[in-house]
C-alpha cells in the first residue's frame, strides 16, 4: 500500500471511463465480501502459530534429513572417537579423517544453501578424545575454495591452522595432517580459519572437539548442540537459527531423556553475525562449567549466555517427567528456529 | 520452386506477380513463427544457460489486514518462477496460506499469513524463497482493512460527493459573474484555468512516477506514466477534432466555447478520478482522517475546477441540465475512483492511470490556448501570464490545505 502523500492526494488523474474501471476489477486480484480464505485458514491453524502453538515452520514441516544426509536427533549423541592404536609410549594415537566439500543442504523446509562442510555435514563431526591423547586429523580439502582446520586448544604453532604457519592455507584438492596432544580437557571447538573468515564460518565449517579429562566424567546422557545460523540471503544476519543446523527439530521430535538421569550438554556456540547466543532451559536449572575445564560449577542457572567460540557443559537431572522447552533467550532466534523440547519419561 | 534466390526475385519482379498480396504479406509472417518456433525447441541452440543464480523478484501490490491474518497480493515481476518455502514476520516464523506452487512470470499470488497484529504498530513481513532469498514488505503502520460492504460503498460514494461532486458545483456559481466581466478580464480568467490546469498535470506526472516506482517493473515502470499520457493526448486530439469536423457540418460556429467547456470537464474528471482513487486507497490503508478539515481543504481546491469549466462558455447561454452534467462529468468520478481505490488499488494500474490523467489536461491545455490570445494575437501576453501564475499559485496554496 502507497504512502500518502499531499500531492498524490492533490494530482491523481485517472481517466473516468468506465471499462477503465471494470478492466482494473478483473485484472487485478482482489477481494469479495463472500471470500473467506483468509477465515478458512485460521480455521486450519487456530492461531498465528504452528499446530503446536508455537512458532514453527510452515505446516509443522521439516526438511529433509535423509537428503541433507544428516539427522540432528542423530547428530545430537553421535561422538566420534576416530581409530586408535597405541604408540610405542604407551601414548594411544586417535586418528581422524577431515573431507572439506561444498554441499547443498536444506536449512529449512524448501529453502537450499549452499554450505561448506567437514564430512559432508553441519555441524562436522563431533571429535571426542581423552586427555593425553595424540591426536592424528588428516585434513583433505575436497572443495573448490582453500580451506584449515584450526582447533581450540593447547598446540604448537605450525598445528594452528591458519594462513601463513604452518600448512597455511589447504589449496582445493590438497590435504595435510594435524597432530598435537589432546589438552586441555574440556569442551572445544574446530572452524576453518581462511578469510574471509566470516563466510568460512558461517557456511558450516565448524564443530566440536571434546577432551574427556583422565579420569573421566560422571555418567550421563550426553548430547551435543552446536548453536549456528544460516545467511540465507547473503544479507550478515541470519534468516533460521537452531542448534545442530536444523531449527523446530526439536520441536516437532522432542529429545526423549529419563526422569533422575543426568543430562549433560555440551553447547557450542559458532553462530556468526550475531554478536552473542544463548540457551535457557524451563522448569529446571542446571551447573554450567565454563569451558568444561573445571569440575567446580561456577553457577548454578537456568540461561547462559555466549559470544562466538564461548562453550560450556551443563548438568541436570529432571525432577519432573512432562515436556520442558528449551531455547536461546533472545525472543527472535528462539522464532526463527531456536528451540525445542525434551520429553523426560520415568 | 520457391527456393530462388533474392537476387533472383529482384532481377525478375513478375516471378510473384501471379501471387495474391495477402499470400505475400503472410509469408514472411509463418517464416518469423517457425524460425522462432524451431529456436524456442531447440532451446536456444549454441547460447547455453544464464550464469548465477535465478533471479527472484516479487513486487507486492495489495495488502489487507484482518484481525489475526496479514494478506498480500505478490506479483512476479522478475523472469525465473519464484516458490514462497516459509514467511516471517519481525523476525519471526509463522503459519501461511496460498502460493503452494512456484509463482510464474508476471502471475500473482495471495499469501495469508497468521499473524496477532497490533494496531498502530509496524511490521515487516520477509518472503523466504527456495532459494533463501528474502522478498521484505513494511507494513509502516497496522490498521485493520475496512470491509468492503455496502456500507463502505457507501461512505466512498459520501466522501467523493464531499470532496468532488459539490466544490465543483459550487465553483460553476462563477458563471454570471464570468458572464459579465469584460473580454480582456475573460482572457484573464481563462488564463488562470490554464494555470490550475497546468499544476495538476505536473503534478499527476510526479504522483505518476512516483507510483510506478512502488509497484510491478515488468509491466513498464515510469513508462506507463508516459505511455498512459500520450494515449489520452492522441486519444482527446482525435475526438476533439473529430467534434471539429462536425461541428463545421453543421456550420454551428457558436459552440466552440460549448466542446471547449466538454473537454475541460473531461480533462477534470479524469484528474478527479485519480483523486479519489488516492482517497479510498488512503482511507483502506488506515492512513486518513475523514475529518472536516479534509472535506474543507478539498472544497475549496476543487472549487477553481468550476470555475475552470464554465469560463469556455461565458459568452454562451447553457441550459441548466446542460451545467449539471458538465458538473458531473467533472466531478462524479471521485466517487467511482474511491471505490476502485478502496477495493482493487494496483500501482502499476494506478501509475498508468496517473499519466492517462496528465495527458488528457495537456490536450485541454492545447485547446484552450487560442482562447487566451488578445487583439494583437499574443498568447503570452502580461495579463495572461499573470493569470498562468495565479493559476498555478492558487493550486499550490490551497493544496497546501489538504496536507494529510
Amino acid at each position: 500500500m502507497p504512502q500518502l502523500s499531499r500531492r498524490r492526494l492533490l494530482a491523481a488523474s485517472v481517466p473516468a471511463i468506465g471499462g477503465a474501471a471494470a478492466a482494473l476489477h478483473s485484472a487485478v486480484p482482489h477481494r469479495h465480501p463472500w471470500d473467506n480464505e483468509a477465515a478458512a485458514a485460521e480455521h486450519d491453524h487456530g492461531s498465528s502459530h504452528g499446530p503446536s502453538g508455537h512458532a514453527d515452520f510452515r505446516d509443522g514441516r521439516t526438511v529433509d534429513h535423509r537428503a541433507n544426509g544428516f539427522d540432528p536427533h542423530a547428530i545430537l549423541r553421535d561422538f566420534d572417537w576416530g581409530t586408535t592404536r597405541k604408540l610405542a609410549g604407551g601414548q594411544t594415537l586417535r586418528e581422524w579423517e577431515l573431507v572439506a566439500a561444498e554441499k547443498e543442504i536444506e536449512v529449512a523446509p524448501g529453502v537450499k544453501y549452499a554450505a561448506w562442510t567437514y564430512n559432508g555435514r553441519v555441524p562436522g563431526p563431533t571429535l571426542r578424545c581423552r586427555e593425553g591423547d595424540r591426536l592424528r586429523v588428516t585434513f583433505v580439502n575436497g572443495s573448490d575454495h582453500p580451506h584449515t582446520i584450526h582447533f581450540h586448544g593447547i598446540h604448537p604453532a605450525e598445528m594452528d591452522g591458519v594462513p601463513g604457519i604452518g600448512a597455511g592455507e589447504i589449496a582445493p584438492g590438497e590435504s595435510t595432517v594435524y597432530e598435537f596432544d589432546a589438552l586441555p580437557a574440556g569442551l572445544h571447538l574446530y572452524h576453518c580459519h581462511v578469510r574471509p573468515l566470516a563466510d568460512h564460518i558461517a557456511k558450516g565449517l565448524y564443530g566440536a572437539f571434546i577432551v574427556d579429562p583422565q579420569d573421566g566424567r560422571e555418567d550421563a546422557d550426553e548430547m551435543v548442540m552446536v548453536m549456528n545460523g544460516f545467511d540465507t540471503n547473503f544479507d550478515r544476519a541470519n534468516e533460521v537459527y537452531a542448534a545442530n543446523s536444523i531449527g523446530f527439530a526439536y520441536m516437532n521430535k522432542p529429545i526423549v531423556t529419563k526422569r533422575n538421569k543426568l543430562v549433560r550438554i555440551y553447547l557450542v556456540n559458532v553462530l556468526e553475525f550475531d554478536l552473542i547466543n544463548s540457551f535457557h532451559l524451563h522448569g529446571n536449572l542446571f551447573h554450567y562449567y565454563p569451558t568444561g575445564t573445571s569440575k567446580t560449577a561456577s553457577e548454578f542457572t537456568d540461561t547462559v549466555m555466549l559470544c562466538q567460540g564461548q562453550r560450556g557443559i551443563l548438568e541436570w537431572r529432571f525432577a519432573h517427567a512432562g515436556k520442558f522447552m528449551f531455547h536461546a533467550h533472545q525472543s527472535e532466534f528462539t522464532e526463527l528456529g531456536w528451540q525445542g523440547f525434551f520429553e523426560v519419561v520415568d | 520452386m520457391e527456393a530462388r534466390s533474392a537476387t533472383d526475385r529482384e532481377l525478375r519482379p513478375d516471378r510473384t506477380s501471379g501471387l495474391p498480396s495477402w499470400l505475400l504479406g503472410l509469408v514472411p509472417l509463418l517464416l518469423i513463427v517457425a524460425a522462432i518456433g524451431s529456436f524456442a525447441a531447440l532451446g536456444g541452440p549454441g547460447l547455453g544457460d544464464r550464469r548465477g543464480p535465478p533471479v527472484e523478484e516479487l513486487a507486492v501490490e495489495n495488502t489487507v489486514l484482518r484481525p489475526g491474518a496479514i494478506e498480500l497480493t505478490v506479483r512476479n515481476d522478475g523472469p525465473d518462477a519464484v516458490a514462497i518455502a516459509q514467511a516471517q514476520v519481525n523476525d519471526a516464523f509463522v503459519q501461511f496460506s496460498g502460493a503452494d506452487n512456484p509463482i510464474g512470470r508476471l502471475d500473482s499470488a495471495k499469501v495469508t499469513l497468521q499473524q496477532p497484529w497490533i494496531e498502530g504498530e509496524a511490521y515487516e513481513v520477509a518472503l523466504v524463497t527456495s532459494s533463501g532469498g528474502t522478498i521484505t514488505h513494511e507494513i509502516p503502520v497496522a490498521v485493520e482493512t475496512p470491509s468492503t460492504d455496502v456500507g463502505f460503498f457507501g461512505l466512498m460514494a459520501l466522501l467523493g460527493i464531499y470532496v468532488g461532486v459539490i466544490p465543483v458545483a459550487l465553483g460553476m456559481l462563477w458563471l454570471p459573474w464570468v458572464r459579465r466581466i469584460p473580454p480582456g478580464w475573460l482572457r484573464g480568467v481563462m488564463a488562470l484555468t490554464v494555470g490550475l490546469l497546468a499544476f495538476l498535470a505536473i503534478d499527476a506526472t510526479l504522483e505518476g512516477f512516483e507510483l510506478a516506482g512502488e509497484g510491478s517493473q515488468a509491466f513498464g515502470g515510469a513508462a506507463l506514466v508516459l505511455i498512459g499520457a500520450a494515449v489520452a493526448f492522441l486519444a482527446l486530439t482525435g475526438v476533439s477534432s473529430w467534434l471539429e469536423q462536425r461541428r463545421r457540418a453543421a456550420r454551428a460556429a457558436g459552440a466552440s466555447g460549448a466542446h471547449l467547456a466538454l473537454l475541460v470537464a473531461v480533462g477534470i474528471g479524469l484528474h478527479n478520478l485519480g483523486e479519489g482513487v488516492a482517497i479510498g486507497t488512503a482511507y483502506s490503508a488506515g492512513a486518513l482522517a475523514l475529518g472536516t478539515f479534509l472535506v474543507v481543504g478539498f472544497a475549496l481546491h476543487n472549487t477553481t475546477e468550476g470555475l475552470a469549466i464554465v469560463a469556455p462558455v461565458a459568452h454562451l447561454r447553457p441550459t441548466l441540465g446542460r451545467l449539471a452534467v458538465l458538473g458531473l462529468i467533472a466531478g462524479a468520478p471521485a466517487v467511482l475512483g474511491a471505490w476502485i481505490g478502496a477495493a482493487a488499488f494496483n500501482s502499476s494500474v494506478a501509475a498508468f492511470l496517473f499519466g492517462f490523467g496528465a495527458g488528457a489536461i495537456a490536450q485541454v491545455i492545447v485547446q484552450l490556448a487560442p482562447s487566451l490570445r488578445d487583439g494583437e494575437g499574443r498568447t503570452l501576453h502580461p495579463l495572461a501570464v499573470t493569470g498562468l501564475l495565479a493559476g498555478m499559485a492558487l493550486m499550490f496554496a490551497t493544496g497546501l490545505l489538504v496536507s494529510v
